[in-house]
């Protein structure tokens, strides 16, 4: 059962990835991207991880995937010739995919497992404990400092991408709620005996 | 029997009933949702609502079910059909995978998993998908122009939902909704349920839920007067009922979190009556009502309103309350009441 789970979510995981890469739609492209990372999710917990997954689905599918939908959906792209100039790019990206692959092949080739990895993989946590309870032992207690640094990382961004984009323009209408609320019927309508026939 | 029901194929028989009779309820419950729904509202109206198929209209929803059915499907001629007739499946389907995990009573519950609570809030956070798909793939302005509407508007209210949440993941120590109910059978009862302590993030959440399921008054992506019926514009027949039912369950949904996370689940109000399923679905049904009444009594928010309220009051408030209750709970401020570790087990 655990097997079948496995190769599903892995296939999943393949043919969402290939066809990120092939599909000729670029909204179909993260569709399939949505697929792949369900699938990663599915695998994660496999692994006994359950709290790494529902993560990865809150995060990259519920919210940067839908940013991607949106922004992807936004374009608009010339398929063909989008097709075409790739035609001309394609020997020299396969060409560098090749010497990453031959890199990665003459470092990877050369790699030997020590006797004492075997026992360093997969540490077993303590017993008793949910994965979530643990993760957040590690982050607030073991490492409290490097999870504040990321935090400012994010802030430092956040503030970056605000600088970036805040334009103060005086010739837009501004909403002001509090001055909307406190409006009065008298300030706001003005009521006239209007003729038949005549107009104001 | 007894043997059978042991080997790999009786487990596999069980789950599988299992499965059936919560869906069975989810869909039952629907038909009744929806009848109710339109009562309420006719009776706020001064009308009578469904009155004709069955006795005082009971069995409307089977009636208006078989008709959506047997109507033919229409798609848009420069429409992407795979992707059209995926939207509302998946709409459907995801309304209905969260029921996986939410506890009916004691041992009630499909899958009683560690992460439910994340998992419920995952799947949630899925369902923007059938409506940004409709919308784009039905290729017209209306319903596209519905679909990004509902993007920004869940993704916002799904920012505080979650930090209202964790404040009472912080009371609990836990995230499995057994143990959030637990927490909350104290000695005092009706009064020791989590929406005294929490009593603001009570109205948030319920404010969010409106948002969050596209009910007035914020159902901004379906508005008629703007947008005709938003992403639901191009679809007919079978895959409209999906999309209606897929929201109808979810709003239940939610009705059944917000019981879950505040008001005690299957808890009994009363001392000395016994705790039960019954009260749960009581609870569900009430809160399904408050939706129903708070549809027909508000006027439509606008929507740069919808969005300061989202992300100017309910975000700052429902953080500044994450952090009280962190304050709270370690310090064991309030005689304790917010943090019941103990008793979460």
């Amino acid at each position: 059962m655990m097997a079948f789970a496995f190769y599903l979510f892995a296939l999943g995981v393949i043919a969402g990835g290939l066809f990120t890469v092939i599909a000729r739609n670029p909204v179909h492209s993260v569709l399939w991207l949505i697929l792949a990372f369900l699938s990663a999710a599915g695998l994660f917990v496999l692994l006994g991880a359950e709290f790494v997954a529902m993560l990865l689905i809150i995060v990259y599918v519920g919210a940067v995937a839908v940013l991607f939908l949106f922004v992807v959906m936004m374009l608009d792209i010339d398929f063909s010739a989008l097709r075409a100039q790739m035609a001309r790019t394609m020997p020299l990206a396969l060409l560098i995919g090749l010497v990453i692959l031959m890199q990665l092949a003459l470092a990877f080739g050369a790699w030997t497992e020590s006797e004492l990895a075997a026992g360093q993989i997969a540490q077993p946590m303590v017993p008793g404990i949910h994965n979530t309870q643990a993760l957040g032992m590690i982050l607030y207690d073991q490492y409290f400092l490097l999870f504040q640094l990321a935090g400012l990382i994010l802030l430092v961004a956040m503030i970056g991408a605000i600088v970036l984009t805040l334009r103060h323009r005086s010739d837009v209408k501004r909403q002001d709620v509090l001055a909307q609320m406190y409006r009065d019927p008298k300030k706001a309508m003005e009521l006239r005996d209007v003729k038949p026939g005549q107009g104001l | 029997m007894g043997e059978f029901l042991i080997t790999p194929v009786g487990t596999l028989v069980i789950i599988i009933a299992q499965c059936l009779a919560v869906l069975g309820f989810v869909m039952i419950s629907l038909l009744f949702l929806v009848y109710g729904d339109r009562k309420v509202w006719a009776a706020v109206q001064m009308r009578r609502g469904p009155n004709v198929v069955g006795v005082f209209g009971i069995l409307q929803s089977v009636a208006d079910a078989l008709k959506y059915v047997t109507k033919e499907v229409v798609i848009p001629a420069g429409a992407d059909r795979t992707v059209f007739l995926l939207a509302p499946m998946m709409s459907f389907v995801l309304a209905v995978l969260a029921w996986a995990v939410i506890p009916f009573d004691e041992t009630w519950v499909l899958s009683n998993i560690n992460v439910a609570i994340l998992y419920v809030f995952a799947i949630s956070s899925l369902e923007v998908y059938g409506v940004i798909m409709g919308g784009w793939a039905s290729n017209s302005k209306y319903p596209f122009l519905g679909s990004l509407r509902s993007a920004a508007q869940m993704i916002s209210y799904e920012v505080s939902i979650g930090l209202i949440i964790i404040g009472v993941i912080i009371s609990t120590g836990s995230m499995n909704f057994g143990s959030i109910v637990y927490a909350q059978d104290t000695s005092a009862h009706f009064f020791g349920w989590y929406w005294l302590p929490h009593l603001p993030m009570v109205f948030l959440f319920f404010i969010s839920a409106l948002a969050e399921t596209n009910r007035p008054p914020f159902d901004l992506p379906e508005a008629e007067s703007e947008l005709v019926a938003g992403y639901q514009v191009e679809y007919s027949s079978t895959p409209f009922l999906l999309f209606m039912a897929g929201e109808y369950i979810a709003i239940f949904l939610m009705c059944a979190l917000t019981t879950l996370l505040f008001f005690g689940g299957w808890l009994s109000p009363i001392p000395g009556l016994p705790d039960g399923a019954l009260w749960m679905v009581a609870k569900m049904a009430f809160f399904f009502f408050l939706f129903a009444m708070v549809k027909a009594i508000t006027p439509r928010y606008r929507y740069d309103q919808l969005m300061r309220l989202g992300w100017k009051v309910f975000l700052p408030f429902s953080l500044v309350w994450v952090v009280f209750v962190a304050f709270a709970a370690k310090f064991d401020w309030f005689w304790g009441i917010y943090a019941r570790w103990p008793l979460a087990g």
